[in-house]
């Protein structure tokens, strides 16, 4: 019987939240450490499980995987969600590093001071409806195709539906000009694994709150 | 025939010269367009650039965008990205690291004098105690001439592009890693590597008030 990943991290979004959402909606069990002083993550450091100093960490097939974009692929190729050949892992790869940089701006959205907070939602606001959503509106009603990529589920999917909840937190009405996506979310919300991810009591983590921040701040020593 | 890919970017450095770096060790000729202000609205309109933003590379009958992606397809097209999943992992984990090296470095001309010499003395550091150890080490391990699966990766080439900038920053940099010295010396005797260095060559030099100011001007910062 092959080991469940194992997840090390904060309890919390971050940096990992994409990693958890792959891995469910991959089917795939895992179990999860989270740390809560800074003397943890010295420790982890100095007995050479981080190879940069820094998480996420995934412990997967007898490796200690680091840097989320490398944890990310090996799993989107080892559970078959990467497409079927060079040309559709291109498409994929672009797709998800668009999404990558919206999620840059709700992943800095907490450490941002109060009194920007307001410009940030209206950028967060303006570069989705603007320079991301439109894109994939675009290739939904371009193939009329359930899933973004070679009409099969893939990493790109999952990464668009993680990338549209998480937009909605701020900006609800924000699909409001995308019936494609709006349809697309529909359909991943009921695809078994998401729907088991999206209820009470999954690995899912909720949205950073100030706890969170403080947590961050003290772990990562960020200042 | 197949056409040469095309490269579409500002004359510099920038996001691009990973790519020129790709290209160029796989013995890869190209072309390249450099942009103007114009270019890029041009590029933007006419719907070439996916997410309204450069590098873009035109390549095998796509118009991609995102520098990962294209780093990505073209090492995996030209054989540098591993023989399996894992080697793929090991690759990419390195080059993660050696993008978030450079990536403090090309911050730099960016940035107001006291930010940029304490970016400096960071830069120092992380590169002596949190990257070069890493590579030092794994080339400590197995002995090898390669990072990966003894064999040449794209994971070797971004490390000598970063070894590289870092020596151009602080030209000691290497002084407590005698593997990564032999590693660069090896790596830049490479046929195609050493065309590379060579003047005349597509690579850029480093980015000057000229570059900055450009930059600034084209991309409205």
């Amino acid at each position: 019987m092959s080991e469940k990943p194992r997840l090390t991290y904060i309890n919390g979004r971050g940096r990992m939240e994409s990693i958890r959402w792959l891995l469910a909606a991959a089917g795939v069990e895992f179990e999860e450490i989270f740390l809560q002083t800074r003397e943890q993550l010295l420790k982890l450091g100095q007995d050479g499980s981080l190879m940069f100093h820094q998480l996420p960490l995934v412990e997967i097939d007898g490796m200690k995987l680091v840097q989320c974009r490398a944890i990310l692929s090996y799993i989107a190729g080892k559970y078959n969600l990467y497409g079927k050949d060079l040309k559709e892992r291109a498409l994929i790869d672009m797709y998800v590093e668009g999404i990558s940089d919206l999620m840059q701006l709700i992943l800095m959205f907490p450490f941002s001071p109060p009194e920007a907070k307001e410009k940030n939602i209206a950028t967060i606001s303006e570069k989705a409806t603007e320079r991301y959503f439109p894109v994939f509106e675009k290739v939904l009603k371009q193939h009329g195709q359930d899933f973004l990529v070679g009409n099969r589920f893939s990493w790109a999917d999952v990464q668009l539906m993680e990338a549209i909840l998480a937009v909605e937190e701020k900006v609800p009405s924000v699909l409001s000009g995308f019936p494609q996506l709006q349809a697309f979310k529909t359909k991943m919300s009921n695809m078994p694994t998401i729907k088991k991810f999206l209820q009470p009591g999954s690995p899912r983590k909720p949205p950073p709150d100030e706890n969170y921040v403080a947590t961050v701040m003290k772990i990562f020593k960020l200042d | 025939m197949a056409e040469k890919p095309k490269l579409h970017y500002t004359r510099g450095r920038g996001k691009m010269e990973s790519i020129r770096w790709l290209l160029a060790a796989a013995g890869v000729e190209f072309e390249e367009e450099f942009i103007e202000k114009e270019d890029l609205e041009k590029l933007r309109n006419d719907g070439s650039l996916l997410f309204q933003q450069v590098p873009m590379v035109e390549i095998d009958g796509m118009k991609m965008v995102q520098t990962r992606a294209i780093l990505c397809y073209i090492a995996g097209k030209y054989n540098l990205y591993g023989k399996d999943l894992k080697e793929r992992a090991w690759i990419d984990m390195y080059v993660e690291g050696t993008t978030d090296l450079m990536g403090m470095i090309m911050a730099l001309p960016f940035q107001a004098a006291d930010v940029k010499e304490k970016n400096i003395a960071l830069i120092t550091e992380r590169a002596t105690t949190r990257y070069f150890p890493v590579y030092e080490k794994a080339l400590k391990d197995h002995g090898q001439d390669y990072l990966v699966g003894n064999k040449l990766s794209w994971a070797d080439i971004h490390l000598l592009e970063a070894i590289l900038m870092t020596e151009e920053l602080k030209s000691d940099i290497l002084s407590a890693f005698p593997l990564l010295q032999a590693f660069k010396t090896k790596m830049s005797n490479m046929p195609t590597i050493k065309k590379f260095l060579q003047p005349g060559s597509p690579r850029k030099p480093p980015p000057d008030e000229n570059y900055v100011a450009t930059v600034m001007k084209i991309f409205k910062l």
